[in-house]
């Protein structure tokens, strides 16, 4: 994986995997935020606007609560953290040379994409504030209702093209065949699914149900100040951009070209699209949502692609 | 009075300025200042142009709105909120009853004003004051960084 020691190291972990991630991932919030402002009749908020946030809260305090668990209330946020770096790691790496990729590493991201939302339940449960306590059975909960659909959408995939389960393998495979998508109806089903679960993945609105400000004031978060918050905000953002990447490596990903730059927008789009023009699910509603539409429609996908559709 | 515990500097003071998180807090306000707050944070004023957002946490606040004479009750909620905020935070007495009790001064239920429990940054007169008069004393609280 690492022929060449701290050089691959460093390009791949600090540079792609990290400071590229976190830029764009930013840049990804600050255009969410500007999109919703302008669909709000606002002028938004300037471009620098997510990195001066993280940056002050860097030079704030940050507060360990009374009574909390301090080193579990204090790993939460470098576990979600470090888990997103990796995932961005092992996905442009596959992106950038196929032929390094590992068998599994499929596998390997989908199980990291988990330790974000584990990461907030930690958090909520460890910072022993109400509010907290709350968000995290609501993310638990939540976690329960999409994982499934969008583990049957991701393997979709991988039966369709004949049970590839390394990243590099999926885009050789789309190299020879043609964009995922565009395989057959299996594969259009499946994307949907995923683009109907990212937001959860995400937690923004319509499933911003752990962190509902205006019930639980910041779910999880809400006893997070300083460096951890930073954390926690610097891993929503790489998130914002890693999840998109991958679902294209997946299922839309030819070769590298300006065009996947507009797919990406495409999906960032819908994505605030859905969240301006949304209210809330309450956790029941989205657990109904997610349990019986979104899953019939994964499983019918993955039959469908069992069947050769 | 004033706290100047924060003198910020470089992009710490920076970050500060263009990203201020504003919490919102009643010590038995009348509710007419807290609804020109909620005014000020509208799509027509739209203060996240200037990073502004309201926050529903202290732990997230960088700037504490307090509006009203501080009453017997809300004393002990004030203090605790004031401690629970991560520092560096900055103090706006928001109303003619924060800055100095307005009408209700002597009256047996009020303990404040605000400067009389913590440190206040910057006052803001009126009954109640105009959005416009809350933004530009955000921003003078801001400018004594």
């Amino acid at each position: 994986m690492f022929a060449h020691g701290a050089m691959d190291f460093f390009y791949f972990i600090i540079f792609h995997g990290f400071a590229f991630t976190v830029v764009a991932g930013l840049l990804s919030t600050w255009v969410d935020r500007k999109v919703s402002a302008r669909i709000q009749w606002r002028v938004g908020p300037p471009w620098y606007q997510p990195f001066a946030d993280v940056i002050k809260l860097m030079g704030k305090e940050s507060i360990i609560p009374e009574g909390a668990n301090r080193v579990s209330f204090l790993i939460a946020p470098f576990l979600g953290f470090t888990a997103v770096i990796l995932v961005s790691t092992i996905v442009w790496m596959a992106n950038i040379f196929p032929g390094a990729s590992f068998v599994g590493d499929l596998i390997v991201v989908i199980y990291l994409l988990y330790l974000p939302a584990i990461a907030l339940i930690v958090a909520g449960s460890a910072s022993r504030n109400p509010f907290g306590a709350l968000g995290a059975s609501r993310e638990m909960n939540l976690m329960l209702a999409y994982e499934a659909a969008l583990l049957f959408a991701v393997f979709t995939v991988v039966v369709k093209n004949g049970g590839i389960i390394s990243l590099g393998g999926i885009l050789g495979y789309q190299a020879v065949h043609g964009a995922m998508l565009l395989q057959g109806a299996s594969c259009i089903i499946a994307f949907v699914v995923t683009l109907l679960c990212m937001p959860a993945k995400l937690g923004i609105v319509p499933f911003d149900i752990a962190e509902a400000e205006t019930e639980l004031i910041a779910g999880p978060y809400t006893e997070y100040s300083g460096v951890t918050l930073a954390i926690f905000k610097l891993t929503k953002a790489m998130l914002l951009f890693t999840l998109p990447i991958f679902m294209l490596t997946l299922f839309a990903k030819t070769v590298w070209t300006p065009w996947t730059i507009l797919w990406y927008a495409l999906i960032l789009v819908f994505i605030i699209l859905v969240k301006n023009v949304n209210p809330r699910f309450r956790i029941d509603q989205a657990l109904r949502l997610f349990w019986l539409p979104v899953l019939g429609l994964s499983l019918l996908g993955i039959i469908l692609a069992a069947v050769g559709l | 009075m004033g706290n100047n515990n924060h003198r910020l500097s470089g992009i710490k003071k920076w970050g500060f300025k263009k990203s201020p998180w504003v919490f919102h807090l009643s010590t038995g306000s009348c509710n007419n200042c807290d609804i020109e707050i909620l005014d000020a944070v509208t799509p027509r004023f739209d203060l996240e142009r200037f990073g502004i957002l309201l926050v529903g946490t202290p732990r997230h606040a960088d700037i504490l709105l307090v509006t009203g004479v501080v009453t017997v009750q809300a004393l002990p909620r004030l203090l605790h909120v004031y401690e629970q905020a991560a520092k560096p935070c900055m103090v706006v007495a928001i109303g003619a009853c924060a800055c100095s009790c307005g009408i209700f001064d002597g009256g047996y239920h009020v303990v404040g004003p605000v400067d009389k429990i913590i440190p206040v940054d910057v006052y803001i007169p009126g009954c109640p004051p105009k959005p416009e008069a809350i933004i530009s004393g955000v921003v003078k609280a801001l400018a004594k960084l």
